[in-house]
């Protein structure tokens, strides 16, 4: 186990490092020059910009630069962000803490509507509740996550004014009172996100469950008399979670993406709304950073969902 | 020598098939039912598949002749009409300019439904490429393709696509016309970033299927190697591809409105429904159907391709069940 442990860990690296790679080329051979943002600046003379690409190090070859910025980054320095004048990783560590809560309020409460909804839907095939359920389920993927943002903008900010429309950064939880505040502001993106999770867990649960349901080992279970609910929750369930784990964990840059769109629609001030400006404002050590971020979020949970997929499911062999 | 076998060895004669008809009257006039006929018949008895494509067909017939019998031009302002709701003479109502949101919806939804189809040829070209490479030659080259594709799977795919979008807008609008350039590198991104799962599905498919007697057959009859790969074992792959790519029409169409959504997409007053959107955010609490509408056409011909494919998948898959 610790073996297949190890080796799946040796694998994330090399990706990770291939991720950045790609990423630092892309921003590499793009065509435009980082300093055109001086180019209208009449203070800045065209002498004083090759200065500061050689202080900056741009006027080296561009696997040099990877390689530097590497190595630093190895170190935990993500460079310094031209737009803010701080360095890139307090610049993260300001704004990843509001995209991890929705994130991940809206990934547990996804978890904890879809197992359900799943579950009754695949035992109970074919009923209302399943074809309800089925229906809505094609609804939440179909819909773009920034439409049903929109939607509930609509609706429960500027209609029945239940949730405030943008989301207050400056917002502290103290107490009970702003921490109400704070659920409440939080309460639209959450949605926005869950809807879309909750829709792709909910058919890949009931489809999981669907494919165990006529297998013998249920039967074996059912035919000594245990209890149904034992039966499904504790026979059939545990083993159509395994697939599910692995489809959870691909589903992750998803909502990393959803985060991004949800954050710029409410104004969260987490990483994708800083994503989006970065790059309209061509900060590129902040735009590498956080892209370079969400690889690493999704491969660290494709790393989670292997490993839980091993010990969830002995038959994957280690060696 | 049992009959049966001298039944094999014999040749069909006008003699033997005509006792074969005296025998089973109904299945020499009856038409020979065929694998597609029965997926046909499969996908006929699925009610929200036909649904969801006779909403398609409608979207896209719509797109294709509505700019062409729906004469009003999607540019033209009308200054008695400014941001006035839907009604009569504007069926989808007008934006803050006074133009027709109907011929603009219509116009925009050609671009965004074009973006849809022709991100899906990429990904699945690039897709089942790459796996029936992978699946036939395995070996080394499949090993470093499967890796190739776990990276593709590591992508922060919206991030990169933003990224490339916004990097290289300038050079290729300068090249190719602003919508037409941008068109050609969101449809590029699109698929160059979602054909993992066809790969995948393709290489599983020669995998299985590379050692089978028609496979040896065909290589013994002398047939070269890309016809073995592409006539012979590819049309068994058929069937999920055919759902795959059903499927990412919709998603590539969901990922061109986000792109545009998040101001990295078409230029704004370029009419995709992403774009539609995304300029009517800012009238949403007094003209909200200038967003509302685009999103409702981009939800609706989303939710009409899942419902689609579910029902190919059903028809063709039978074994599946997602």
């Amino acid at each position: 186990m610790s073996q297949y442990m190890l080796r799946r860990i040796l694998i994330a690296i090399p990706t990770l490092l291939a991720i950045s790679f790609v990423i630092f080329a892309i921003l590499a051979l793009a065509p435009g020059d980082p300093m055109s943002q001086f180019a209208t600046n009449p203070a800045v003379t065209p002498e004083v910009r090759e200065n500061m690409k050689r202080a900056l190090g741009l006027d080296q070859p561009w696997p040099v630069r990877y390689v530097k910025w590497l190595t630093a980054a190895g170190q935990g320095n993500l460079g310094f962000s031209f737009g803010a004048k701080i360095p890139v990783l307090t610049l993260i560590q300001q704004r990843l803490p509001q995209t991890l809560w929705v994130v991940g309020s809206a990934f547990l409460l996804a978890i904890l509507f879809a197992i359900p909804i799943g579950v009754i839907s695949a035992v109970k095939q074919y009923s209302i509740f399943d074809q309800v359920g089925t229906f809505f389920s094609f609804i939440g993927f179909s819909v773009p996550s920034f439409f049903t943002g929109l939607l509930l903008m609509l609706i429960f900010a500027v209609k029945l004014g239940w949730f405030p429309i943008v989301y207050s950064s400056t917002l502290k939880v103290t107490d009970f009172g702003t921490f109400g505040q704070q659920v409440r502001q939080m309460a639209l993106p959450v949605t926005v996100l869950l809807i879309q999770q909750t829709a792709a867990l909910t058919r890949f649960t009931r489809s999981a469950m669907l494919d165990n349901l006529p297998l013998d080992y249920v039967r074996t279970a059912r035919s000594k008399g245990l209890a149904d609910r034992i039966v499904i929750i504790r026979h059939i369930l545990s083993n159509s979670l395994i697939p599910v784990v692995t489809l959870i964990a691909l589903g992750i840059p998803g909502i990393f993406g959803g985060a991004i769109v949800t954050e710029n629609l409410f104004r969260v001030n987490g990483v994708g709304a800083l994503l989006i400006t970065s790059i309209n404002n061509s900060d590129t050590p902040v735009v590498m950073a956080i892209t370079f971020i969400f690889a690493i979020l999704t491969v660290l949970f494709n790393l989670i969902a292997d490993i839980v997929y091993g010990v969830l499911d002995p038959r994957v062999r280690y060696s | 020598m049992s009959d049966a076998k001298r039944i094999i060895d014999v040749a069909p004669t006008a003699e033997s098939s005509t006792a074969i008809r005296q025998l089973e009257p109904n299945l020499a006039s009856k038409q020979p039912r065929t694998l597609w006929g029965d997926a046909w018949r499969r996908f006929l008895r699925h009610r929200l598949a036909l649904i969801g494509s006779a909403m398609l067909i409608f979207f896209f017939a719509a797109v294709l002749i509505g700019p062409i019998t729906y004469r009003v031009n999607p540019e033209t302002l009308d200054f008695n009409a400014l941001s006035s709701g839907p009604s009569l003479k504007h069926l989808f109502g007008t934006d803050d300019l006074g133009r027709d949101m109907l011929a603009r919806s219509l116009y925009g939804g050609r671009i965004s439904l074009a973006v849809g189809v022709v991100a899906m040829l990429i990904a699945i070209s690039l897709g089942t490429v790459i796996g029936a490479v992978a699946g036939f030659f395995g070996g080394k080259i499949d090993q470093a393709l499967m890796r190739v594709v776990d990276l593709f799977l590591a992508l922060p795919v919206l991030p990169l696509l933003l990224l490339t979008v916004y990097l290289f807008r300038v050079p290729v609008v300068k090249a190719f016309g602003p919508i037409f350039g941008i068109f050609l590198i969101v449809v590029t991104m699109i698929g160059a970033l979602a054909w993992m799962t066809t790969a995948r599905i393709v290489r599983a498919t020669f995998l299985s299927l590379k050692q089978k007697e028609f496979v040896e057959a065909a290589t013994c009859l002398g047939i070269n190697r890309s016809a073995i790969m592409f006539r012979h074992i590819l049309p068994n792959a058929l069937s999920p591809i055919i759902v795959a790519a059903t499927l990412e029409v919709g998603n590539a169409i969901i990922t061109e409105s986000t792109l545009s959504f998040l101001g990295v997409g078409f230029a704004p007053d370029t009419p995709t429904w992403g774009r539609l959107v995304t300029d009517g955010i800012n009238y949403l609490q007094t003209a909200p159907w200038l967003a509302l509408i685009p999103g409702a056409l981009i939800f609706l011909t989303v939710l009409s391709i899942n419902f689609m494919g579910d029902g190919l998948r059903d028809a063709l898959d039978p074994r599946s069940r997602l």
